[in-house]
Protein backbone atom coordinates (compact mmCIF):
# COMPACT_ATOMS: atom_id res chain seq x y z
CA UNK A 1 0.00 0.00 0.00
CA UNK A 2 1.19 3.50 -0.82
CA UNK A 3 1.12 6.38 1.66
CA UNK A 4 1.68 10.01 0.96
CA UNK A 5 0.54 13.59 1.20
CA UNK A 6 -1.55 15.79 -1.05
CA UNK A 7 -1.60 19.54 -0.98
CA UNK A 8 -4.05 22.10 -2.28
CA UNK A 9 -1.41 24.83 -2.32
CA UNK A 10 -3.54 27.49 -0.65
CA UNK A 11 -2.05 30.72 0.67
CA UNK A 12 -3.91 31.15 3.95
CA UNK A 13 -3.41 33.46 6.92
CA UNK A 14 -2.11 31.70 10.03
CA UNK A 15 -4.99 32.57 12.38
CA UNK A 16 -2.76 32.35 15.45
CA UNK A 17 -0.33 35.01 14.21
CA UNK A 18 -2.33 36.87 11.57
CA UNK A 19 0.52 36.38 9.15
CA UNK A 20 -0.05 35.35 5.54
CA UNK A 21 2.84 33.68 3.71
CA UNK A 22 3.96 35.09 0.39
CA UNK A 23 3.47 33.05 -2.76
CA UNK A 24 7.20 32.48 -2.85
CA UNK A 25 7.22 31.14 0.72
CA UNK A 26 4.28 28.89 -0.01
CA UNK A 27 5.82 27.46 -3.17
CA UNK A 28 9.08 26.75 -1.35
CA UNK A 29 7.11 25.25 1.54
CA UNK A 30 5.38 22.83 -0.83
CA UNK A 31 8.77 21.70 -2.10
CA UNK A 32 10.06 21.33 1.47
CA UNK A 33 7.02 19.20 2.30
CA UNK A 34 7.66 16.96 -0.71
CA UNK A 35 11.34 16.49 0.23
CA UNK A 36 10.34 15.75 3.81
CA UNK A 37 7.81 13.20 2.58
CA UNK A 38 10.62 11.25 0.94
CA UNK A 39 12.89 11.70 3.96
CA UNK A 40 10.36 10.21 6.40
CA UNK A 41 9.63 7.26 4.13
CA UNK A 42 6.36 8.23 2.49
CA UNK A 43 5.70 7.07 -1.08
CA UNK A 44 3.71 9.83 -2.78
CA UNK A 45 3.57 13.60 -3.04
CA UNK A 46 0.61 15.04 -4.96
CA UNK A 47 0.00 18.68 -5.77
CA UNK A 48 -3.24 20.39 -6.63
CA UNK A 49 -3.69 22.53 -9.72
CA UNK A 50 -5.39 25.91 -9.47
CA UNK A 51 -5.56 29.03 -11.60
CA UNK A 52 -6.92 31.54 -9.15
CA UNK A 53 -5.83 33.14 -5.87
CA UNK A 54 -5.36 32.19 -3.06
CA UNK A 55 -3.73 29.13 -4.66
CA UNK A 56 -0.17 28.94 -6.05
CA UNK A 57 0.17 25.65 -7.98
CA UNK A 58 -0.81 26.71 -11.50
CA UNK A 59 2.10 24.84 -13.05
CA UNK A 60 2.27 21.35 -11.53
CA UNK A 61 4.81 19.77 -13.88
CA UNK A 62 7.28 22.60 -13.26
CA UNK A 63 7.04 21.96 -9.54
CA UNK A 64 7.02 18.17 -9.84
CA UNK A 65 9.98 18.25 -12.25
CA UNK A 66 11.94 20.26 -9.72
CA UNK A 67 11.01 17.84 -6.94
CA UNK A 68 11.88 14.88 -9.17
CA UNK A 69 15.40 16.25 -9.55
CA UNK A 70 15.80 16.51 -5.79
CA UNK A 71 14.38 13.12 -4.78
CA UNK A 72 15.19 9.49 -5.48
CA UNK A 73 12.17 7.37 -4.67
CA UNK A 74 9.18 9.65 -4.21
CA UNK A 75 6.25 9.12 -6.56
CA UNK A 76 5.01 12.41 -7.99
CA UNK A 77 1.33 12.86 -8.56
CA UNK A 78 -1.45 15.43 -8.80
CA UNK A 79 -4.59 16.16 -6.81
CA UNK A 80 -5.98 16.97 -9.23
CA UNK A 81 -5.04 17.67 -12.86
CA UNK A 82 -7.80 19.68 -14.46
CA UNK A 83 -8.98 17.49 -17.30
CA UNK A 84 -11.71 20.01 -18.15
CA UNK A 85 -9.85 23.26 -18.71
CA UNK A 86 -6.42 21.91 -19.73
CA UNK A 87 -5.79 20.91 -23.31
CA UNK A 88 -5.44 17.11 -23.26
CA UNK A 89 -2.63 17.45 -25.82
CA UNK A 90 -0.63 19.59 -23.40
CA UNK A 91 -1.31 17.17 -20.52
CA UNK A 92 -0.07 14.28 -22.69
CA UNK A 93 3.12 16.16 -23.55
CA UNK A 94 3.85 17.64 -20.11
CA UNK A 95 3.35 14.47 -18.11
CA UNK A 96 5.20 12.27 -20.61
CA UNK A 97 8.12 14.69 -20.28
CA UNK A 98 7.88 14.48 -16.49
CA UNK A 99 7.73 10.71 -16.73
CA UNK A 100 11.04 10.66 -18.63
CA UNK A 101 12.73 13.15 -16.33
CA UNK A 102 11.63 11.30 -13.18
CA UNK A 103 12.40 7.85 -14.64
CA UNK A 104 8.80 6.77 -14.33
CA UNK A 105 8.03 8.16 -10.88
CA UNK A 106 4.80 9.83 -11.96
CA UNK A 107 1.09 9.25 -12.05
CA UNK A 108 -1.84 11.65 -12.28
CA UNK A 109 -5.23 12.17 -10.77
CA UNK A 110 -7.87 13.70 -13.02
CA UNK A 111 -10.38 16.13 -11.60
CA UNK A 112 -12.84 18.63 -12.99
CA UNK A 113 -12.35 21.75 -10.87
CA UNK A 114 -15.36 23.26 -9.16
CA UNK A 115 -14.80 27.01 -9.59
CA UNK A 116 -17.17 28.33 -12.24
CA UNK A 117 -15.26 31.50 -13.25
CA UNK A 118 -12.05 29.53 -14.00
CA UNK A 119 -13.61 27.69 -16.94
CA UNK A 120 -14.23 30.69 -19.22
CA UNK A 121 -10.63 31.86 -18.72
CA UNK A 122 -9.71 28.73 -20.64
CA UNK A 123 -12.58 28.99 -23.12
CA UNK A 124 -14.73 26.43 -21.35
CA UNK A 125 -18.03 26.30 -19.45
CA UNK A 126 -18.48 24.60 -16.07
CA UNK A 127 -21.91 23.36 -17.12
CA UNK A 128 -20.12 21.04 -19.55
CA UNK A 129 -17.79 19.77 -16.81
CA UNK A 130 -18.64 16.08 -17.14
CA UNK A 131 -18.72 15.95 -20.98
CA UNK A 132 -15.39 17.84 -21.02
CA UNK A 133 -13.85 15.34 -18.59
CA UNK A 134 -15.12 12.44 -20.70
CA UNK A 135 -14.04 13.74 -24.10
CA UNK A 136 -10.69 15.20 -23.02
CA UNK A 137 -9.63 12.12 -21.14
CA UNK A 138 -10.57 9.85 -23.99
CA UNK A 139 -8.27 11.87 -26.24
CA UNK A 140 -5.48 11.89 -23.64
CA UNK A 141 -5.81 8.11 -23.30
CA UNK A 142 -5.33 7.70 -27.07
CA UNK A 143 -2.47 10.19 -27.32
CA UNK A 144 -0.41 8.06 -24.93
CA UNK A 145 -1.27 4.79 -26.63
CA UNK A 146 -1.37 5.56 -30.35
CA UNK A 147 1.69 7.00 -32.10
CA UNK A 148 -0.37 8.85 -34.70
CA UNK A 149 -3.79 10.19 -33.83
CA UNK A 150 -6.57 11.46 -36.06
CA UNK A 151 -9.23 12.91 -33.84
CA UNK A 152 -12.32 15.08 -33.97
CA UNK A 153 -14.41 16.11 -30.98
CA UNK A 154 -16.60 18.84 -29.59
CA UNK A 155 -14.32 20.81 -27.31
CA UNK A 156 -10.98 21.23 -29.06
CA UNK A 157 -9.68 21.74 -32.57
CA UNK A 158 -9.38 18.48 -34.58
CA UNK A 159 -6.08 16.63 -34.87
CA UNK A 160 -4.72 15.08 -38.04
CA UNK A 161 -1.65 12.85 -38.07
CA UNK A 162 -0.70 14.16 -34.65
CA UNK A 163 2.04 12.54 -32.61
CA UNK A 164 2.34 13.59 -28.99
CA UNK A 165 6.00 13.72 -27.99
CA UNK A 166 7.84 12.51 -26.09
CA UNK A 167 6.22 9.09 -26.29
CA UNK A 168 5.61 7.56 -22.84
CA UNK A 169 8.67 6.16 -21.12
CA UNK A 170 9.29 2.49 -22.01
CA UNK A 171 6.09 2.52 -24.05
CA UNK A 172 3.97 2.62 -20.90
CA UNK A 173 1.71 5.60 -20.11
CA UNK A 174 1.57 6.98 -16.55
CA UNK A 175 -1.09 5.39 -14.38
CA UNK A 176 -4.20 7.54 -14.01
CA UNK A 177 -6.59 7.99 -11.12
CA UNK A 178 -9.91 9.79 -11.41
CA UNK A 179 -11.04 11.85 -8.46
CA UNK A 180 -14.59 12.82 -7.61
CA UNK A 181 -16.55 13.52 -4.46
CA UNK A 182 -20.02 12.66 -5.65
CA UNK A 183 -20.33 12.33 -9.42
CA UNK A 184 -21.19 8.73 -10.25
CA UNK A 185 -20.24 9.45 -13.89
CA UNK A 186 -16.59 9.80 -12.89
CA UNK A 187 -16.59 6.50 -10.98
CA UNK A 188 -18.05 4.99 -14.16
CA UNK A 189 -15.31 6.61 -16.27
CA UNK A 190 -12.54 5.23 -14.04
CA UNK A 191 -14.15 1.78 -14.12
CA UNK A 192 -14.51 1.79 -17.91
CA UNK A 193 -10.79 2.34 -18.51
CA UNK A 194 -9.67 0.16 -15.61
CA UNK A 195 -8.00 3.23 -14.12
CA UNK A 196 -7.79 4.03 -10.41
CA UNK A 197 -10.50 5.88 -8.51
CA UNK A 198 -9.65 8.32 -5.75
CA UNK A 199 -12.19 9.59 -3.22
CA UNK A 200 -10.90 12.75 -1.59
CA UNK A 201 -12.58 11.59 1.62
CA UNK A 202 -12.03 14.86 3.47
CA UNK A 203 -14.56 17.55 4.29
CA UNK A 204 -17.43 15.12 3.51
CA UNK A 205 -19.19 12.28 5.32
CA UNK A 206 -17.75 8.82 4.82
CA UNK A 207 -21.01 7.66 3.26
CA UNK A 208 -20.18 9.65 0.10
CA UNK A 209 -16.88 7.80 -0.23
CA UNK A 210 -18.47 4.48 0.55
CA UNK A 211 -21.13 4.88 -2.13
CA UNK A 212 -18.73 6.11 -4.81
CA UNK A 213 -16.20 3.36 -4.19
CA UNK A 214 -18.89 0.67 -4.18
CA UNK A 215 -20.16 1.94 -7.55
CA UNK A 216 -16.63 2.11 -8.98
CA UNK A 217 -15.81 -1.42 -7.82
CA UNK A 218 -19.03 -2.84 -9.25
CA UNK A 219 -18.50 -1.17 -12.63
CA UNK A 220 -14.79 -2.11 -12.70
CA UNK A 221 -15.86 -5.73 -12.54
CA UNK A 222 -18.64 -5.09 -15.08
CA UNK A 223 -16.09 -3.86 -17.63
CA UNK A 224 -14.02 -6.97 -17.11
CA UNK A 225 -10.84 -5.59 -15.55
CA UNK A 226 -10.94 -7.96 -12.59
CA UNK A 227 -13.11 -8.67 -9.60
CA UNK A 228 -14.63 -5.78 -7.65
CA UNK A 229 -12.12 -6.16 -4.84
CA UNK A 230 -9.24 -5.86 -7.32
CA UNK A 231 -10.21 -2.34 -8.42
CA UNK A 232 -7.60 0.32 -7.63
CA UNK A 233 -8.83 2.60 -4.87
CA UNK A 234 -7.22 5.64 -3.27
CA UNK A 235 -8.47 7.69 -0.35
CA UNK A 236 -7.68 11.07 1.09
CA UNK A 237 -7.61 11.84 4.76
CA UNK A 238 -7.04 14.78 7.03
CA UNK A 239 -5.21 14.53 10.35
CA UNK A 240 -3.52 16.63 12.99
CA UNK A 241 -1.45 14.87 15.62
CA UNK A 242 0.40 15.47 18.85
CA UNK A 243 1.62 12.76 21.20
CA UNK A 244 -1.08 13.84 23.63
CA UNK A 245 -4.49 14.10 21.96
CA UNK A 246 -5.60 17.10 24.08
CA UNK A 247 -2.58 19.01 22.81
CA UNK A 248 -3.53 18.19 19.23
CA UNK A 249 -7.08 19.46 19.74
CA UNK A 250 -5.93 22.63 21.49
CA UNK A 251 -3.33 23.48 18.88
CA UNK A 252 -5.44 22.65 15.83
CA UNK A 253 -8.70 24.32 16.95
CA UNK A 254 -7.91 27.88 15.81
CA UNK A 255 -6.85 26.54 12.40
CA UNK A 256 -10.01 24.49 12.20
CA UNK A 257 -12.28 27.32 13.32
CA UNK A 258 -10.92 29.69 10.67
CA UNK A 259 -10.21 27.22 7.87
CA UNK A 260 -11.30 27.88 4.33
CA UNK A 261 -14.06 25.47 3.21
CA UNK A 262 -15.54 24.55 6.61
CA UNK A 263 -14.42 27.28 9.03
CA UNK A 264 -16.98 29.23 11.08
CA UNK A 265 -19.40 26.33 10.62
CA UNK A 266 -19.55 23.11 12.57
CA UNK A 267 -17.44 22.61 15.68
CA UNK A 268 -14.23 20.59 15.54
CA UNK A 269 -16.02 17.86 17.49
CA UNK A 270 -18.98 17.78 15.08
CA UNK A 271 -16.70 17.74 12.05
CA UNK A 272 -14.50 14.93 13.35
CA UNK A 273 -17.66 12.94 13.98
CA UNK A 274 -19.27 13.68 10.60
CA UNK A 275 -16.14 13.43 8.39
CA UNK A 276 -12.91 11.40 8.44
CA UNK A 277 -10.95 14.31 10.01
CA UNK A 278 -8.92 12.99 12.93
CA UNK A 279 -7.32 15.28 15.50
CA UNK A 280 -5.52 13.43 18.25
CA UNK A 281 -2.67 11.09 19.04
CA UNK A 282 -0.79 8.99 16.45
CA UNK A 283 -2.60 5.94 17.82
CA UNK A 284 -5.98 7.57 17.19
CA UNK A 285 -4.93 8.31 13.61
CA UNK A 286 -3.83 4.69 13.16
CA UNK A 287 -7.13 3.35 14.49
CA UNK A 288 -9.28 5.70 12.42
CA UNK A 289 -7.31 5.06 9.24
CA UNK A 290 -7.49 1.29 9.63
CA UNK A 291 -11.23 1.77 9.97
CA UNK A 292 -11.48 3.22 6.42
CA UNK A 293 -10.86 -0.27 5.07
CA UNK A 294 -14.02 -1.48 6.76
CA UNK A 295 -16.22 0.61 4.49
CA UNK A 296 -14.26 0.75 1.22
CA UNK A 297 -12.51 -2.62 1.27
CA UNK A 298 -8.79 -3.23 0.81
CA UNK A 299 -7.35 -0.23 -0.96
CA UNK A 300 -4.10 0.81 -2.56
CA UNK A 301 -3.26 4.41 -1.72
CA UNK A 302 -3.77 6.65 1.29
CA UNK A 303 -2.93 10.35 0.96
CA UNK A 304 -3.15 12.81 3.84
CA UNK A 305 -3.82 16.53 3.67
CA UNK A 306 -1.36 18.01 6.17
CA UNK A 307 -0.64 21.60 5.19
CA UNK A 308 -3.83 23.61 4.78
CA UNK A 309 -5.65 26.29 6.78
CA UNK A 310 -2.53 28.38 7.35
CA UNK A 311 -0.55 25.81 9.38
CA UNK A 312 3.08 26.99 9.45
CA UNK A 313 5.69 24.93 7.62
CA UNK A 314 7.49 24.04 10.86
CA UNK A 315 4.31 22.45 12.23
CA UNK A 316 3.64 20.61 8.97
CA UNK A 317 7.13 19.14 8.98
CA UNK A 318 6.63 17.98 12.58
CA UNK A 319 3.38 16.36 11.46
CA UNK A 320 5.23 14.56 8.68
CA UNK A 321 7.78 13.27 11.19
CA UNK A 322 4.96 11.79 13.28
CA UNK A 323 3.27 10.40 10.18
CA UNK A 324 6.44 8.83 8.82
CA UNK A 325 7.86 7.57 12.10
CA UNK A 326 4.87 6.50 14.15
CA UNK A 327 1.82 6.13 11.95
CA UNK A 328 2.71 4.83 8.49
CA UNK A 329 5.01 1.98 9.58
CA UNK A 330 2.16 0.56 11.69
CA UNK A 331 -0.41 1.12 8.95
CA UNK A 332 1.80 -0.59 6.36
CA UNK A 333 2.13 -3.64 8.54
CA UNK A 334 -1.52 -3.82 9.58
CA UNK A 335 -2.97 -3.20 6.10
CA UNK A 336 -0.57 -5.73 4.55
CA UNK A 337 -1.58 -8.36 7.08
CA UNK A 338 -5.25 -7.82 6.29
CA UNK A 339 -4.98 -7.72 2.50
CA UNK A 340 -5.79 -10.97 0.64
CA UNK A 341 -3.19 -12.12 -1.89
CA UNK A 342 -5.40 -11.56 -4.95
CA UNK A 343 -5.84 -7.84 -4.21
CA UNK A 344 -3.14 -5.97 -6.16
CA UNK A 345 -0.86 -3.15 -5.02
CA UNK A 346 -1.22 0.23 -6.73
CA UNK A 347 0.33 0.09 -10.19
CA UNK A 348 3.79 1.66 -10.53
CA UNK A 349 5.88 2.25 -13.61
CA UNK A 350 7.82 -0.96 -12.89
CA UNK A 351 4.68 -3.06 -12.48
CA UNK A 352 3.09 -1.58 -15.62
CA UNK A 353 6.25 -2.26 -17.65
CA UNK A 354 6.31 -5.83 -16.37
CA UNK A 355 2.62 -6.27 -17.24
CA UNK A 356 3.33 -4.97 -20.76
CA UNK A 357 5.95 -7.65 -21.25
CA UNK A 358 8.96 -5.45 -20.69
CA UNK A 359 10.22 -2.00 -21.57
CA UNK A 360 10.31 -0.94 -25.17
CA UNK A 361 11.59 2.28 -26.64
CA UNK A 362 8.62 3.99 -28.20
CA UNK A 363 10.41 6.87 -29.88
CA UNK A 364 8.68 7.97 -33.05
CA UNK A 365 11.35 8.86 -35.60
CA UNK A 366 10.67 11.41 -38.25
CA UNK A 367 10.20 10.03 -41.74
CA UNK A 368 12.33 11.46 -44.57
CA UNK A 369 9.79 13.36 -46.63
CA UNK A 370 11.65 12.67 -49.91
CA UNK A 371 12.38 8.96 -49.61
CA UNK A 372 9.60 8.11 -47.17
CA UNK A 373 12.12 6.13 -45.14
CA UNK A 374 12.78 6.21 -41.46
CA UNK A 375 16.37 6.19 -40.12
CA UNK A 376 17.99 2.78 -39.99
CA UNK A 377 16.84 0.67 -37.09
CA UNK A 378 13.94 2.99 -36.30
CA UNK A 379 10.43 1.69 -36.16
CA UNK A 380 7.38 3.55 -37.04
CA UNK B 1 -55.46 0.58 1.27
CA UNK B 2 -52.59 2.72 0.06
CA UNK B 3 -49.69 3.76 2.29
CA UNK B 4 -49.05 7.49 2.14
CA UNK B 5 -46.45 9.59 3.85
CA UNK B 6 -46.98 13.22 4.67
CA UNK B 7 -44.14 15.52 5.73
CA UNK B 8 -44.95 18.62 7.74
CA UNK B 9 -42.33 21.36 7.99
CA UNK B 10 -42.80 24.16 10.50
CA UNK B 11 -40.39 27.08 10.65
CA UNK B 12 -41.91 28.58 13.80
CA UNK B 13 -39.31 29.84 16.24
CA UNK B 14 -41.18 30.43 19.49
CA UNK B 15 -42.38 27.64 21.73
CA UNK B 16 -45.26 27.08 21.73
CA UNK B 17 -45.56 28.35 18.20
CA UNK B 18 -48.68 29.44 16.33
CA UNK B 19 -46.93 28.32 13.14
CA UNK B 20 -46.62 24.82 14.55
CA UNK B 21 -50.25 24.98 15.68
CA UNK B 22 -51.36 25.84 12.13
CA UNK B 23 -49.08 23.11 10.73
CA UNK B 24 -50.64 20.55 13.06
CA UNK B 25 -54.16 21.53 12.07
CA UNK B 26 -53.33 21.34 8.37
CA UNK B 27 -51.67 17.96 8.94
CA UNK B 28 -54.60 16.56 10.89
CA UNK B 29 -57.11 17.76 8.30
CA UNK B 30 -55.09 16.28 5.42
CA UNK B 31 -54.61 13.00 7.26
CA UNK B 32 -58.34 12.75 8.00
CA UNK B 33 -59.13 13.46 4.37
CA UNK B 34 -56.73 10.78 3.11
CA UNK B 35 -57.97 8.25 5.67
CA UNK B 36 -61.54 8.99 4.60
CA UNK B 37 -60.40 8.04 1.10
CA UNK B 38 -59.02 4.76 2.36
CA UNK B 39 -55.34 5.61 2.64
CA UNK B 40 -53.10 4.80 5.55
CA UNK B 41 -51.08 7.88 6.50
CA UNK B 42 -47.68 8.24 8.12
CA UNK B 43 -47.14 11.77 9.41
CA UNK B 44 -43.66 13.20 9.92
CA UNK B 45 -43.61 16.58 11.63
CA UNK B 46 -40.38 18.57 11.52
CA UNK B 47 -39.74 21.62 13.68
CA UNK B 48 -36.93 23.29 11.76
CA UNK B 49 -35.90 25.11 14.92
CA UNK B 50 -34.31 21.88 16.15
CA UNK B 51 -32.12 21.72 13.03
CA UNK B 52 -31.25 25.41 12.72
CA UNK B 53 -27.52 24.93 13.38
CA UNK B 54 -27.39 21.90 11.10
CA UNK B 55 -29.02 23.87 8.29
CA UNK B 56 -26.41 26.64 8.57
CA UNK B 57 -23.60 24.07 8.77
CA UNK B 58 -24.97 22.45 5.64
CA UNK B 59 -24.84 25.80 3.86
CA UNK B 60 -21.19 26.25 4.91
CA UNK B 61 -19.83 22.73 4.39
CA UNK B 62 -22.02 21.50 1.55
CA UNK B 63 -23.30 18.42 3.34
CA UNK B 64 -26.08 17.71 5.81
CA UNK B 65 -25.03 16.40 9.23
CA UNK B 66 -26.57 13.01 10.00
CA UNK B 67 -29.63 14.31 11.92
CA UNK B 68 -30.51 16.80 9.19
CA UNK B 69 -29.86 14.17 6.50
CA UNK B 70 -32.63 12.08 7.99
CA UNK B 71 -35.02 15.03 7.91
CA UNK B 72 -34.10 15.88 4.33
CA UNK B 73 -34.70 12.27 3.27
CA UNK B 74 -38.05 12.25 5.06
CA UNK B 75 -39.20 15.49 3.45
CA UNK B 76 -37.96 14.73 -0.07
CA UNK B 77 -39.25 11.17 0.09
CA UNK B 78 -42.80 11.99 1.26
CA UNK B 79 -45.92 11.78 -0.93
CA UNK B 80 -47.04 15.22 0.15
CA UNK B 81 -45.60 18.21 1.96
CA UNK B 82 -47.16 20.79 4.24
CA UNK B 83 -44.82 23.78 4.61
CA UNK B 84 -45.63 26.49 7.12
CA UNK B 85 -43.62 29.59 7.98
CA UNK B 86 -44.06 32.69 10.08
CA UNK B 87 -43.94 35.86 7.98
CA UNK B 88 -40.90 37.99 8.84
CA UNK B 89 -40.21 41.29 7.06
CA UNK B 90 -42.84 40.61 4.39
CA UNK B 91 -41.62 37.10 3.51
CA UNK B 92 -40.82 33.58 4.80
CA UNK B 93 -38.33 33.59 7.65
CA UNK B 94 -34.68 32.85 7.00
CA UNK B 95 -34.80 29.41 8.57
CA UNK B 96 -37.60 28.30 6.25
CA UNK B 97 -35.78 29.55 3.16
CA UNK B 98 -32.43 28.14 4.28
CA UNK B 99 -33.93 24.69 4.72
CA UNK B 100 -35.31 24.66 1.20
CA UNK B 101 -32.04 26.15 -0.08
CA UNK B 102 -30.05 23.11 1.07
CA UNK B 103 -32.35 20.61 -0.65
CA UNK B 104 -31.37 19.34 -4.06
CA UNK B 105 -33.32 21.55 -6.44
CA UNK B 106 -34.79 18.51 -8.23
CA UNK B 107 -35.91 16.82 -5.04
CA UNK B 108 -39.44 18.24 -4.85
CA UNK B 109 -40.35 18.21 -8.53
CA UNK B 110 -44.06 17.37 -9.06
CA UNK B 111 -44.53 17.00 -5.30
CA UNK B 112 -47.94 18.10 -3.94
CA UNK B 113 -47.41 20.93 -1.47
CA UNK B 114 -49.75 22.84 0.81
CA UNK B 115 -48.37 26.19 1.97
CA UNK B 116 -49.34 28.01 5.12
CA UNK B 117 -48.15 31.01 7.10
CA UNK B 118 -48.79 32.92 10.28
CA UNK B 119 -48.26 36.60 10.99
CA UNK B 120 -48.98 39.41 13.39
CA UNK B 121 -51.58 40.93 11.10
CA UNK B 122 -53.75 39.75 8.20
CA UNK B 123 -52.07 42.40 6.06
CA UNK B 124 -49.16 39.95 5.66
CA UNK B 125 -51.32 37.24 4.13
CA UNK B 126 -50.29 37.80 0.50
CA UNK B 127 -46.69 36.96 1.40
CA UNK B 128 -47.85 33.39 0.76
CA UNK B 129 -48.61 34.36 -2.83
CA UNK B 130 -45.68 36.64 -3.61
CA UNK B 131 -42.94 34.77 -1.75
CA UNK B 132 -43.77 31.22 -0.69
CA UNK B 133 -45.66 30.07 -3.78
CA UNK B 134 -42.99 31.34 -6.25
CA UNK B 135 -40.28 29.53 -4.30
CA UNK B 136 -42.11 26.23 -4.78
CA UNK B 137 -42.81 27.16 -8.40
CA UNK B 138 -39.03 27.37 -8.84
CA UNK B 139 -38.72 23.89 -7.29
CA UNK B 140 -41.44 22.78 -9.75
CA UNK B 141 -43.64 21.48 -6.97
CA UNK B 142 -47.40 21.39 -7.35
CA UNK B 143 -48.76 23.91 -4.85
CA UNK B 144 -52.48 23.56 -4.16
CA UNK B 145 -54.62 26.64 -4.94
CA UNK B 146 -55.66 27.32 -1.35
CA UNK B 147 -52.85 28.72 0.77
CA UNK B 148 -53.71 29.12 4.43
CA UNK B 149 -52.79 32.22 6.40
CA UNK B 150 -53.63 32.53 10.09
CA UNK B 151 -53.67 35.97 11.70
CA UNK B 152 -54.21 36.62 15.43
CA UNK B 153 -57.94 37.16 14.93
CA UNK B 154 -58.26 33.68 13.39
CA UNK B 155 -57.15 32.17 16.66
CA UNK B 156 -59.15 34.49 18.90
CA UNK B 157 -62.35 33.90 16.96
CA UNK B 158 -61.96 30.21 17.73
CA UNK B 159 -60.83 27.69 15.16
CA UNK B 160 -63.64 25.18 15.60
CA UNK B 161 -66.19 26.90 13.39
CA UNK B 162 -64.32 29.96 12.16
CA UNK B 163 -63.29 30.90 8.64
CA UNK B 164 -59.82 29.49 9.29
CA UNK B 165 -61.23 26.01 9.85
CA UNK B 166 -63.03 26.20 6.51
CA UNK B 167 -59.84 27.22 4.68
CA UNK B 168 -57.92 24.43 6.37
CA UNK B 169 -60.48 21.86 5.26
CA UNK B 170 -60.53 23.12 1.67
CA UNK B 171 -56.71 23.19 1.45
CA UNK B 172 -56.46 19.70 2.96
CA UNK B 173 -58.94 18.32 0.43
CA UNK B 174 -56.96 19.90 -2.41
CA UNK B 175 -53.73 18.39 -1.12
CA UNK B 176 -55.35 14.97 -0.71
CA UNK B 177 -56.60 15.22 -4.32
CA UNK B 178 -53.10 15.88 -5.62
CA UNK B 179 -51.56 13.10 -3.52
CA UNK B 180 -54.19 10.62 -4.70
CA UNK B 181 -53.45 11.36 -8.34
CA UNK B 182 -49.88 10.13 -7.96
CA UNK B 183 -48.42 6.73 -7.19
CA UNK B 184 -46.67 6.55 -3.80
CA UNK B 185 -43.09 7.86 -4.05
CA UNK B 186 -40.22 5.44 -3.88
CA UNK B 187 -38.58 7.48 -1.12
CA UNK B 188 -35.82 10.06 -1.52
CA UNK B 189 -33.78 10.05 -4.73
CA UNK B 190 -30.34 8.41 -4.58
CA UNK B 191 -27.75 11.06 -5.51
CA UNK B 192 -25.16 8.36 -6.22
CA UNK B 193 -27.26 6.35 -8.66
CA UNK B 194 -25.67 5.95 -12.07
CA UNK B 195 -28.27 6.94 -14.66
CA UNK B 196 -26.14 6.47 -17.77
CA UNK B 197 -23.30 4.27 -18.89
CA UNK B 198 -19.91 5.22 -20.17
CA UNK B 199 -20.41 4.58 -23.86
CA UNK B 200 -23.49 6.77 -23.83
CA UNK B 201 -21.52 9.53 -22.13
CA UNK B 202 -18.79 9.13 -24.73
CA UNK B 203 -21.38 9.29 -27.49
CA UNK B 204 -20.33 5.86 -28.77
CA UNK B 205 -23.35 3.76 -27.92
CA UNK B 206 -22.24 0.81 -30.09
CA UNK B 207 -18.61 0.33 -29.10
CA UNK B 208 -17.39 -2.58 -27.09
CA UNK B 209 -15.56 -1.69 -23.89
CA UNK B 210 -11.77 -1.56 -24.02
CA UNK B 211 -9.69 -3.23 -21.37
Amino acid sequence: MQFGVFTVGDVTVDPTTGREPTEHERIKAMVAIALKAEEVGLDVFATGEHHNPPFVPSSPTTMLGHIAARTERLLLSTATTLITTNDPVKIAEDYAMLQHLSDGRVDLMMGRGNTGPVYPWFGKDIRAGIPLAIENYDLLHRLWREDVVDWKGKYRTPLQSFTSTPRPLDGVPPFVWHGSIRSPEIAEQAAYYGDGFFANHIFWPKEHTQRMIALYRQRYAHYGHGSADQAIVGLGGQVFMRRNSQDAVREFRPYFDNAPVYGHGPSLEEFTRETPLTVGSPQQVIDRTLGFREYVGDYQRQLFLMDHAGLPLKTVLEQLDLLGEEVVPVLRKEFAALRPAHVPEAPTHASLVAAAGGAKDSTVHAVDDVTGKAPEGATR
Amino acid sequence: MTQRSLAVVSAGLSQPSSTRLLADQLAAATRDELVRRDSEVRLHVVDLREYAHDVVNNMLTGFAPAALREVVDTVTGADGLIAVTPIFSASYNGLFKSFFDVLDKESLVDRPVLIGATGGTARHSLALEHAVRPMFAYLRSVVVPTAVFAAPEDWSDGTADGALRGRIRRAAAELADQIERRPPTGGPADPFALTTDFLQMLGRGDDAPVS
